[in-house]
């Protein structure tokens, strides 16, 4: 069995945003970029069960649509303890043309089990996992927080409203997981450090598709009122003033 | 060439997000002088469809087939991409939840529709089609200009208000077509809590960070939530801890959330926290540490021991409801 993650390369999570003048892109300077949180989840599930001669998982694969430039975050991937990676050499536009992208070349590679977390910290899509599948025409499973193999078949946990519940659908299908998938994410060892810099990398063009959204410009969220201090002895006063001036208790 | 909104059901309910997704899909509609369709997959009674014409639906529509009863997103998809492709859609509206993010981008690779993903306004304008959604976790909002004929939004929970226009529509039952061999999600095991307020549903959410020191502390916390007639959550090291379960982590990486009123007890407001609760209407930092960076995303807080502060607290609400 053949696993593929999806990895998005993001600005660092502490990463105070700015935006250039008229707010039309970001400032990235000085941005440290990182594989995407969940995305990282998702190679260490993917690396534990490769690791268990059990599941029946051979390799694990990354795959990334970006430029050159990107190939730091994908040689972290290989550090971290991935086989090989597909990279699509193209700036990643919007989500359809991104998916589109990866999707090609995953199905020139042929997987059993596709992997992309639940969204990319910067754009906040929610949306590559699920359009893979669908140009894949394959069946996707999202809101997964468990994945294991049994009989050599994938079993997913899938967050509900109130619960959980678990269920299988047959390979090659998508998951989009999310919390859960795996408790810490796996870091790269020196050994794993050296190893990558050798590991493949394969690159592939773009195919023809359009981009069927723009990025008209940003906008920082307005900033809050400065915080009212209340007495520590009195926290009547907070229920009141949540009571009578804010009005919502 | 109407609006459609998809309102997904719970056992057969709708809830509060129901119809803040048909209001603001109706202003919508209104914008763009359309009708809108509002519809559901899965058994609902007629009285429950009803409500969604309170809220603007034109037209209400129940989609049914056995096939269906349990949610396999290719299947689903398909049958959402049928219908907007048979109503001649150009915009349709899904909640940006668990539901809406497994199907709105399926339907969006069937229609070829772009897609604005969590969004909590109307568009700006309609031609070009521009509308704001969350970006980098909470820390912006991008413009976002759909290009393609079909657009696609999923909403934001509690980011609309809720609107009534009524419009009296009688809902329709609609037998759809479901192709049996793309609907192959196999359940072998549900667990499921009932009555308990979803923490993404709870209009009042009361939270713990690390400074509630242990996993014995909590019942002064969980006793105000439920006194708020709130939920309760926690920072990502208290779960991770396992003081608090899972299911209650917000932040980043964790559920994301928008209530009248976050609570904040001993969190100290680590970027990654905030990016889950930022777009809370009011946040109230109770934190021993005057500098902690949750008094700047605050509007209200107290300066103390949240072993003291929580205990009077809880009594003041009580004084409250007497
Ligand atoms: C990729 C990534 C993703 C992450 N995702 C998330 C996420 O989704 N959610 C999340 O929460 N974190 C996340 N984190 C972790 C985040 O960076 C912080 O470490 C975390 O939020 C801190 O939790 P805390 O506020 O409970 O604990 P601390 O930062 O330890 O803060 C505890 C606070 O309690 C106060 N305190 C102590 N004693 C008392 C007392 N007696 N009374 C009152 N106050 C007291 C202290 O002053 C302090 O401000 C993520 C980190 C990374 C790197």
């Amino acid at each position: 069995m053949k696993i593929v993650v999806c990895i998005s390369n993001v600005p660092d999570t502490t990463t105070r945003i700015k935006f250039l003048e008229g707010n039309a892109s970001i400032d990235t300077s000085g941005i440290q970029w990182v594989i995407n949180p969940w995305d990282e989840l998702s190679l260490t599930r993917a690396l534990e069960l490769r690791d268990d001669p059990a599941s029946g998982v051979k390799t694990v694969t990354v795959a990334h649509a970006g430029p050159a430039s990107s190939e730091p975050t994908i040689r972290k991937a290989l550090a971290i303890g991935a086989d090989d990676a597909i990279r699509v050499n193209c700036e990643p536009a919007d989500a359809f043309f991104t998916a589109s992208q990866l999707a090609a070349a995953i199905s020139k590679e042929g997987f059993d089990i596709i992997i992309c977390g639940i969204e990319s910290s910067d754009f906040n899509g929610s949306a590559v996992g699920g359009m893979i599948s669908e140009f894949l025409g394959i069946p996707s499973v999202s809101s997964v927080s468990g994945l294991s193999i049994e009989n050599g078949a994938p079993v997913f946990t899938r967050e509900i409203d109130g619960g959980r519940e678990s269920l299988k659908v047959p390979v090659p299908c998508v998951a989009i997981v999310q919390k859960g998938i795996a408790k810490e994410p796996r870091i790269a060892s020196m050994r794993g450090i050296m190893a990558a810099r050798t590991k493949p990398v394969r690159v592939y063009e773009t195919v023809d598709t359009d981009c069927l959204t723009e990025i008209a410009g940003f906008e920082k969220p307005a900033p809050g009122a400065a915080c009212k201090y209340i007495d520590p002895d009195d926290p009547a006063r907070l229920i009141e003033l949540l009571q009578n001036e804010a009005r919502v208790i | 060439m109407s609006v459609l909104v998809f309102t997904e059901n719970w056992d057969g309910k709708f809830k509060k997000l129901s119809y803040e997704l048909v209001s603001y899909a109706s202003a919508i509609a209104g914008m763009m002088n359309r009708k809108l369709t509002a519809f559901t997959i899965g058994r609902t009674g007629e009285e429950e469809l009803k409500e969604l014409g309170r809220y603007g639906a034109d037209r209400i529509l129940s989609l049914v087939n056995p096939a269906l009863e349990v949610m396999d997103n290719r299947a689903w998809a398909k049958v959402i991409a049928d219908l907007a492709e048979k109503e001649g859609s150009k915009v349709v509206v899904f909640s940006n939840n668990m539901t809406g993010k497994a199907l709105a981008p399926r339907v969006s690779v069937r229609l070829k529709a772009g897609i604005a993903s969590g969004v909590s306004r109307l568009p700006v304008s309609t031609e070009p089609f521009t509308v704001y959604k969350r970006a980098y976790s909470g820390n912006a909002f991008a413009g976002v200009v759909i290009k393609s004929e079909v657009k696609i939004l999923s909403l934001a929970q509690n980011s609309y208000e809720i609107i009534e226009k009524p419009t009296g529509a009688i809902p329709e039952t609609v037998e759809v077509e479901v192709d049996p061999s793309l609907a192959v999600t196999t359940i072998t095991e549900t667990h499921k809590q009932t009555g308990k307020i979803l923490l993404t549903d709870a209009e009042i959410v009361v939270s713990g960070g690390r400074g509630m020191k242990s996993a014995d502390n909590w019942a002064p916390l969980v006793e105000l939530a439920s006194l708020l007639n709130g939920a309760t959550a926690c920072s990502r090291p208290v779960s991770d801890e396992g003081w608090r379960p899972h299911e209650e982590h917000t932040g980043q990486t964790g559920k994301i959330i928008a209530p009248n009123l976050y609570i904040a007890v001993g969190i100290s407001g680590a970027t990654q926290h905030l990016a889950g609760v930022s777009s809370s209407k009011y946040i109230v930092a109770i934190n021993n540490d005057k500098n902690a960076p949750i008094f700047e995303a605050a509007q209200y807080g107290i300066v103390g021991d949240a072993m003291k502060v929580l205990p009077k607290l809880v009594d003041a609400v009580k004084t409250l409801k007497k």
